[in-house]
């Protein structure tokens, strides 16, 4: 679950990202976070990755309150959470297999429990003829696709995509995104941030529309009301 | 910690090695280089230590006592002169058996013929903790009732405690500024791979890697080449030392002068090498990854 209570971001520089934001995103839930450039969309990622903390108000993200957690704590948070990123950010020279097992190794899974989920979770994308292959040798969508698998390994209760699709042509972008849609209908909560307005219009989710570092519209469908 | 952690830590801190060998065998060089200039001077300040504490077992203090004293009256001015402070012990010597260690340093005696013991003085070898307090100690005596005169060798204790002192200081500059120089190279050498592998580190950042997790692999990088610099530079050091002691040293002259054997120093040496080596690993591979797990 993710809640934003009246939350406030003022940066050094005197930027104020986000004033007032209020929302809350039930487990299970898919929504979109919409809104233009320098709307306060980056600003709600690293809230809810813990990057930074907010200046005023509170955020909560499954069962921890961000705007006191201790730094220790941070690690265990994060365990709750898969971030997949525009740009997939994948380590050139590991495998596709060691990318996602990567992830498992680095928070302490044993060797066992890496051999049972890493074939599961590259079935699960559509990648398990591909895993001994590397990032280069595979197609955009089929690293948005590992950067999934390696978000998704380790069970999160939350997946954060932030511009999921931004380097992918419309065909590939819909894929990504049904695969979300498939990989929300098995339990998990999936929060996609976009600007791609046909993206968001072809599915029947709830959109969260920012705009000024306020909520301008929370609803249901392809309601995009920030457009200009 | 797990057994499977522990076996990445290695594994990932010996493939940082190699994936940045150039830099790796760079610090390596620094440690080695830094941990010889180190080590020589010490080995230096303690030959120097030695040569002086072995001159100050060996050489006394002449104090010649009055010549109108009894024998008696001379042998109680002893516990006078190890009342002074600095003495470690007075050691009485009558005039006849000065006289007698006299004639001794002779073959022929023929010479002194008509002569006798009261031609000398009653006198004290008078042996001192430091001799770096020599001339106090010297002044302390000449104040004393039925002294004549004290004689010693200053100047050449002087010398020898100003080369000490020199050595002693030059030695803890220097091994200060070289921990410092070598801390800076290893810490610059972690920071490139933490650089390289930045990307990696985010990574592991956002999936919920501890900072200890994350910061291990580039500890164990630091502390095998701290390692290595330090077995590298004592095999080195063993051997510049025999070569300095042995063959140029004893070769050109300076035989008089005896050295500590390095067998004598290797242990602690090789624990003050492994110790600076281990330091500046740990300490650099921790200055250079905390940027990287403020997070």
């Amino acid at each position: 679950m993710v809640q934003f209570i009246d939350v406030f971001k003022s940066y050094e520089n005197g930027t104020k990202a986000l004033r007032g934001v209020s929302f809350k995103i039930q487990d299970g839930e898919f929504a979109f976070l919409v809104g233009p450039s320098g709307s306060g969309k980056t600003t709600i990622i690293k809230l809810l990755t813990g990057e930074i903390a907010p200046t005023d108000g509170r955020v909560l993200v499954n069962d921890y309150d961000l705007s006191n957690i201790k730094f220790s704590k941070m690690p265990y948070m994060r365990r709750t959470l898969g971030i997949v990123f525009q740009d997939y950010r994948l380590i050139e020279d590991k495998s596709v297999y060691e990318n996602v097992a990567f992830a498992m190794r680095v928070i302490g899974a044993s060797a066992k429990e890496i051999r049972r989920r890493v074939p599961y979770v590259l079935e699960l994308v559509g990648l398990d003829t591909r895993s001994r292959r590397h990032p280069q040798e595979l197609s955009g969508g089929e690293q948005q696709r590992v950067a999934i698998a390696r978000a998704l390994v380790n069970n999160p209760r939350l997946i954060i995509a932030d511009e999921p699709t931004g380097n992918l042509d419309p065909a590939r972008s819909l894929e990504i995104m049904m695969l979300l849609q498939k990989i929300n209908e098995l339990g998990t909560t999936v929060l996609v941030v976009t600007h791609e307005k046909e993206l968001v219009e072809s599915f029947s989710k709830r959109v969260i529309a920012i705009d000024g570092g306020k909520i301008i519209s929370d609803g249901m469908g392809g309601y995009y009301s920030y457009e200009r | 910690m797990k057994g499977n952690r522990f076996f990445y830590y290695i594994r990932e801190g010996i493939n940082s090695i190699f994936n940045h060998s150039f830099m790796s065998f760079a610090s390596v060089c620094i440690i080695v280089a830094c941990l010889i200039i180190m080590g020589s001077f010490t080995l230096l300040a303690l030959n120097v230590d030695t040569v002086i504490d072995t001159m100050e077992s060996q050489n006394e203090i002449l104090v010649v006592v009055n010549d109108s004293l009894t024998e008696d009256q001379a042998r109680s001015l002893g516990p006078l002169i190890e009342a002074v402070p600095n003495v470690s012990r007075a050691v009485f010597v009558s005039r006849d058996k000065a006289w007698a260690d006299f004639l001794d340093t002779y073959e022929d005696t023929s010479r002194f013929e008509g002569l006798d013991s009261g031609i000398i003085p009653d006198r004290y070898e008078v042996f001192l903790e430091d001799i770096a307090l020599m001339k106090q100690t010297q002044q302390d005596i000449a104040e004393l009732p039925g002294v004549t005169d004290v004689m010693a060798a200053l100047t050449i204790m002087q010398g020898f405690v100003r080369i000490r002192n020199i050595v002693t200081i030059i030695s803890l500059v220097l091994v200060a500024m070289l921990f410092f120089i070598s801390l800076f190279i290893m810490s610059n050498t972690i920071k490139l791979t933490t650089f390289e592998r930045r990307d990696e580190i985010a990574i592991m950042k956002m999936v919920g890697a501890t900072s200890t997790f994350i910061r291990w692999p580039f500890v164990v990088q630091g502390l095998i080449l701290g390692l290595i610099g330090a077995l590298v530079s004592f095999l080195m050091e063993w051997g510049l030392y025999q070569l300095v002691t042995e063959k140029l040293i004893s070769g050109a002259g300076f035989g008089f002068l005896t050295f500590l054997p390095f067998s004598q120093m290797a242990i602690p040496i090789l624990a003050v090498f492994a110790a600076v080596g281990l330091g500046v690993g740990t300490i650099g591979s921790l200055l250079a990854i905390k940027n990287y797990l403020k997070v």
